[in-house]
């Protein structure tokens, strides 16, 4: 639902830094979004099509790169992946509570320009 | 074009977001330097959010000064309703948004002096998915799960329930009626968020509300630090 409103942002930003660059021109836009981003893959893709119009990103591929759920135990430190949040607690040292240190990025990474 | 070329790669890393980050972080600190304690309440439409609101200002006038900010997607039947109280309430219509944005909280925030509040009261459009991604620069935030809605909604909606403060079961009146299961409530909250304050009230029968009042009494300059090495390794902009 809040989708558009993120890709307008992002096309936003994406024509900034381009800009910046001395392009008017954007081949591919590059993000991150995490499992925990709040923002659906599919529906961010479809926000773009429309929010790209008539920008400098208007013929841009939007590049999606999905970032898991990642856990940090507060006590023995481990990291760890996960697809699915099943619980929390740590399995190494069983801690109940590990931290979500990874998994709610909502982030341009990088642009292909025109050279 | 001639020949063969390679689009130029430009790496960037900056959050889409960052803005609203950025104004979060702002807020945060003038909540800060102004003690006055914000909480924000999320939760499904129509789990008792504006209910508990107004039996909460008006409860705690006597005890300190407090405010309220309500989001609505249109109308400000909420801040007429909560105006009743008698504390400062100010609407906030998001037109077609479902959720609060740090900006908007900002610009309602204008023309009132936060060193004059104890509690300033954010309100919520009624959402569990979108408002999980937007920082407000609440002190803590409370979702709201109303008895009638299941128990299982911290497992369908896990990034709410995990970054959230506190979770208050509403309605509680009618548990019995709807058979609405605690144990296995607080199993499905377990997975997703460990040792999470549970408290139980009616906003209509009052059961429940005096420890509710109690909780947002004692939570003066109540801090949430991360352990060190969990500390976020993104920064706004990495560049």
């Amino acid at each position: 639902m809040h989708e558009l409103s993120i890709a307008l942002r992002l096309v936003e930003l994406a024509a900034g830094a381009a800009q910046a660059q001395g392009t008017g021109r954007v081949l591919a836009v590059h993000v991150k979004v995490g499992a925990w981003s709040g923002v659906v893959p599919d529906a961010l893709r479809s926000a773009f099509e429309v929010a790209r119009v008539g920008s400098p990103l208007a013929e841009a591929r939007l590049e999606i790169e999905h970032v898991p759920l990642e856990l940090c135990c507060p006590d023995c430190g481990r990291r760890r992946q996960v697809e699915d949040l099943t619980g929390l607690p740590c399995p190494d040292c069983g801690q109940a509570r590990c931290e979500v240190v990874g998994g709610r990025e909502l982030e341009l990474t990088a642009l292909e320009l025109v050279p | 074009m001639n020949g063969t070329w390679v689009p130029r790669l430009v790496q960037v890393r900056t959050q889409i977001l960052k803005e609203n980050d950025r104004v979060a972080r702002a807020l945060r600190a003038r909540f800060a330097q102004a003690g006055v304690t914000v909480v924000s309440l999320v939760s499904s439409p129509g789990a008792g959010k504006t209910t508990l609101l107004a039996r909460t200002l008006a409860a705690l006038q006597p005890q300190g000064r407090v405010a309220a900010l309500v989001g609505d997607l249109a109308t400000d039947y909420d801040a007429q309703r909560l105006a009743a109280t008698g504390a400062a309430v100010r609407q906030i219509t998001t037109g077609t948004l479902c959720h609060l944005e740090a900006t908007m909280v900002a610009s309602a925030l204008e023309g009132w002096d936060l060193s004059q509040l104890d509690w300033l009261m954010l309100e919520n459009v009624g959402n569990l998915v979108c408002p999980a991604t937007f920082d407000l620069g609440e002190t803590l935030r409370v979702v709201l799960l109303s008895v009638t809605e299941g128990e299982d909604k911290p497992r369908k909606y896990p990034p709410i329930f995990h970054t959230a403060d506190a979770v208050l079961v509403t309605k509680i009146d009618l548990a019995e009626v709807v058979g609405f299961d605690r144990a296995l409530f607080r199993q499905h909250l377990e997975a997703v968020r460990p040792q999470m304050p549970v408290l139980e009230l009616s906003a209509r029968t009052g059961q429940g509300l005096d420890q509710w009042l109690a909780w947002l009494g004692s939570l003066r300059g109540w801090p949430r630090p991360a352990a060190a090495q969990c500390l976020s390794q993104t920064p706004l902009d990495a560049e």
